[in-house]
């Protein structure tokens, strides 16, 4: 996020797309209730009518997988009626008369023909956003898991740029990170492109530096990533190593993913419990729990916390960083000698210039957001202040382009995936909790009134639904929150497989899944 | 300019907008509250705050009183102790077992039951029926609604509805009739309560409580509290986890946690018996003849480096690849990115962000 937490009930007009807050970070969206009760102005955008649009002063129901068409023509409107921010444009930005140009074909009439959202709404959106003092951009996996990724993620960009909201309070580009520590992950160089810290694999410079930390010379070439290394599985890669992920669920293309951990020679898998994806290693290492092991979450507004053991592992349970270190010493190396977590972290802080003033005590009140340089910098609550990481903010001219699949004769309903408020990811956490099983014991596909009558479907009934890459059976609940011709099944039960469907693209820059968008058919099946 | 006041004889500086119960509570804790939660709206109703203002007519509910340049205010004396013990008597008659909650119940449920030691009271005094309604039929397996403990302070109406914007629960009835019910007296589940949590945490009596934790009663282990932080969402809420010797018994959010002040969802409440769970791996496995079989971690780990050292050896160092974990912490992280880097030269790593 560039702005804090603690500002979400500070904007005047607060833009939310792609993010089903109110189940997904819940705690976050209680500030934006709160901001709603001060007055804030909340504008959603998203193919469902979630309990986040049915509070929302407008709700832009578009179709899956056109946000470009969508963002373009609110920047077109804004640029038409000259509403833009001058001052900051010629200040802060570059590229802004390329984009002008570019978006004069995103007119709102054209881009309602694309995302069925009437073109008066998407002015009024425009205007509104436009016109805010403090305008604030959330956003979530619906917009980064589509083919366009990477041009949605620009096409919001340029709205914020346009209308000089970053680097104020209550304002920003605001991504809510969907894992507890999906952003420590990537701080700590777990990434095919870079260190530790997002230093770059590929500078000379830095090879220098971590052979100098760590004794081996790492190639300047960055790696592939874990979808091409998983479609490459008995090809170039033969071997991996797995931490505390159950690819075989969350991923894509369930069938091909599980041939490609079976071509592999040798699967190290660590773990808490005998996931799907376990049950296929040849070796499982059982690893020490949260509650359990002391570490650092990164949260989602850059802020490193400590997480404390409170009782002893199970059983013959470990730390992975006291795992790795054990395979890596058998293999030779003598970089890995550890006597705690606390030992790993300021290794880590002493290599990253984003966490260079931080330490495993400084930061064991959570008082700091990175970037934090040197040990008397007060940290970064807010970024882009002055300038960005680049100098100036760039506009990109992204163009829309229709999903990697779209419905046909064969597949004519649109599935789109997501989570719910009572369970998380796979499950293996909330599966086992007596509370959240109880609200939600099996999963339900949603689906409109209207279609489960009009294709013979039946509420509490069963359903089966194919795509190109197979089916699933699953009982469906009829609820309005999807609109006609679009249904909704979240991805966190291993019965209703619904990865076994998706995985029809990704994105060319980032190979993220289009995991939001997958033509499929559902047809009535017999009751189980 | 820097207003100040007179507080128990001391001069003190306070903000515009401060109440004098938010400048007495900075300059110690003395006046007793039950209704204040500092997230919310004051309500001034159980009047254990008052205190005594020169120039007033009569104590004044410093939880509702703005803050006045000049004011010389008491917050301890005789008369108001009196008034006090009173207060807190009447409460506990209604209430008689309310001094013996057991703190699982929740983050606030000791705040009566340690007002019944400050003021000696046993509800003895004043003997009447109880008026609370309880709900111990609600079949949720989380929040125990047990209203016979009720003293009308509707924090959690209050929390429900300014804080997490739900409006799940209400207030019906008035007077003695008064009692906290889910709209047209529903179960919660079928209510639009999001099982938060929040309302557990706030009561000041333990009439609502942690049904989860409130398993764990017998164990005769003390309770012991850790700082941690929640291991779902990337908000990144802070928790205590509550403990008795070896066993996981709760998690309480925490009130001065920096990302979620005192605020939690149903998965950082509720959902942590997985800790301990059966299912739990609790020892190596390796592959032999076909099935996964216990090991002792020497085996296992040799089992492991062998694996990647003979893959290397005969399909290039850049053919082992490792995926690290967006759930677990930095040092799992990093060490698994190190292992690959540090051991193979290469940069065959990632995370799980892209699915
Ligand atoms: S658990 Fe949360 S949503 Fe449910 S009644 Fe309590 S405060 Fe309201
Ligand atoms: S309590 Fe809920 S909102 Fe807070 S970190 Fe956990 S999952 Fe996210």
């Amino acid at each position: 996020m560039s702005n804090p937490l603690a500002d979400m009930d500070k904007p005047d007009v607060i833009f939310c797309i792609g993010t089903n807050m109110t189940e997904a970070h819940p705690v976050a969206a209680t500030r934006l209730k709160q901001a709603q009760a001060k007055g804030a102005i909340l504008i959603v955008a998203d193919p469902r009518h979630i309990p986040l649009a049915r509070r929302a002063d407008l709700h832009l129901q578009l179709q899956v997988g056109t946000d470009v068409a969508l963002l373009g023509a609110m920047a077109h409107v804004i640029a038409e009626r000259g509403l833009m921010d001058e001052a900051f444009i010629a200040e802060r930005t570059e590229g802004w008369d390329d984009l002008r140009e570019h978006l004069k074909s995103f007119t709102p009439q054209w881009a309602e023909e694309i995302t069925g959202v009437p073109a008066a709404l998407i002015e009024r959106a425009a205007v509104l956003f436009a016109q805010a003092d403090r305008g604030a951009i959330y956003y979530t996996l619906g917009i980064t898991e589509h083919i366009s990724g990477v041009d949605n993620v620009q096409s919001l960009s340029n709205l914020a740029l346009m209308t000089g909201n970053l680097g104020r309070e209550g304002t920003g580009i605001n991504p809510m990170r969907g894992q507890n520590n999906i952003q420590g992950a990537g701080d700590c160089g777990a990434l095919p492109s870079s260190y530790p810290g997002f230093q770059p694999v590929s500078d000379p410079a830095m090879q220098a530096k971590f052979e100098e930390a760590w004794g081996t010379k790492v190639d300047l070439e960055p790696g592939m990533t874990k979808v091409r290394a998983l479609e490459h599985a008995g090809e170039k890669i033969y071997a991996m190593l797995i931490c505390g992920e159950n690819t075989l669920v969350s991923d894509p293309d369930k069938s091909h993913c599980e041939r490609a951990l079976e071509r592999l020679d040798h699967l190290v898998v660590i773990d808490i419990f005998k996931t799907e994806t376990a049950e296929l290693a040849d070796v499982i290492l059982p690893a020490s729990a949260w509650a359990e092991t002391d570490g650092v979450f990164t949260n989602t507004e850059r802020r490193p916390q400590r997480v404390r053991a409170a009782v002893s592992a199970q059983g013959q349970a470990r730390p992975d960083w006291w795992i790795l270190a054990e395979i890596s010493k058998r293999l030779g190396s003598d970089r890995f000698e550890y006597n705690s977590a606390a030992e790993v972290f300021n290794e880590f802080c002493s290599l990253s210039p984003l966490y260079a003033g931080l330490d495993w005590d400084r930061i064991d009140g959570g008082g700091y957001q990175w970037p934090v340089p040197a040990a008397d910098h007060p940290g970064t609550p807010m970024l882009h202040v002055d300038e960005f990481p680049r100098g100036k903010g760039l506009f990109k001219t992204p163009s829309y382009r229709d999903p990697a699949e779209v419905v046909s004769e064969e597949f004519p309903v649109w599935l789109t995936t997501g989570r719910r408020l009572e369970h998380y990811h796979t499950r293996t956490m909330s599966g086992r909790s007596t509370g959240t099983e109880y609200l939600v014991p099996e999963e339900t596909l949603e689906v409109h009134p209207a279609d489960v009558q009009a294709w013979g479907l039946k509420h509490g009934g069963m359903a089966r639904m194919s795509s190109p890459r197979g089916s699933v059976l699953v009982r469906v609940a009829s609820d309005d929150t999807s609109p006609p011709g679009t249904v909704f099944c979240s991805f966190s039960f291993s019965d209703v497989p619904v990865n076994i469907l998706t995985g029809s693209g990704y994105d060319p820059i980032t190979d993220t899944a289009e995991l939001k968008v997958c033509p499929v058919r559902v047809e009535p099946a017999p009751d189980n | 300019m820097s207003l100040d006041l007179t507080l128990d004889g001391q001069v003190v500086p306070f903000q515009e907008g401060e109440t004098l119960y938010e400048v007495a509570h900075r300059h110690g804790d003395k006046i007793p509250t039950l209704c204040y939660d500092k997230r919310l709206k004051p309500l001034g109703a159980c009047r254990l705050c008052v205190v005594e203002v020169e120039g007033a007519n009569g104590p004044l509910a410093s939880c509702t009183t703005p803050a006045r340049e000049g004011m010389v205010v008491r917050t301890v004396t005789e008369d108001l102790e009196q008034h006090r013990k009173t207060l807190v008597d009447l409460v506990l008659s209604e209430n008689p077992k309310g001094a013996e909650i057991t703190p699982l119940r929740g983050l606030a449920s000791q705040e009566l039951a340690q007002l019944s030691v400050r003021y000696g009271s046993d509800g003895t005094r004043f003997a009447g029926a109880t008026s609370g309604h309880p709900r111990l039929d609600d079949p949720n397996p989380m929040i125990l609604r047990d209203y016979e403990h009720c003293i009308s302070c509707y924090r959690c109406v209050r929390v429900c509805a300014e804080q997490e914007g739900d409006y799940a629960i209400s207030i019906t009835g008035r007077g003695f009739g008064t009692r906290i019910s889910a709209e047209f007296d529903v179960d919660l589940q079928d209510s639009d309560c999001t099982f938060c949590g929040q309302c557990v945490q706030t009561c000041p009596t333990g009439a609502l409580g942690d049904q989860l934790a409130l398993q764990y009663t017998d164990l005769p282990e003390p309770i012991n509290a850790t700082r941690s932080i929640c291991p779902y969402c990337g908000v990144g809420c802070s928790v205590d986890l509550l403990t008795k010797g070896e066993t996981l018994v709760g998690v309480q959010p925490a009130m001065d946690g920096p990302a979620n002040e005192g605020a939690l969802c149903i998965k950082g409440q509720f959902a942590w018996e997985w800790v301990q769970h059966p299912d739990r791996l609790k020892e190596p496995l390796v592959r032999k003849d076909g099935e996964l079989v216990p090991a002792s971690w020497e085996e296992a780990l040799d089992r492991a480096a062998a694996g990647f050292a003979q893959t290397a050896a005969r399909h290039g160092r850049q053919s082992i690849y490792a995926v690290a974990s967006g759930r677990a912490p930095h040092e799992s992280a990093y060490s698994v990115q190190k292992f690959i880097r540090v051991n193979f030269g290469s940069n065959q790593i990632d995370n799980c962000s892209r699915a």
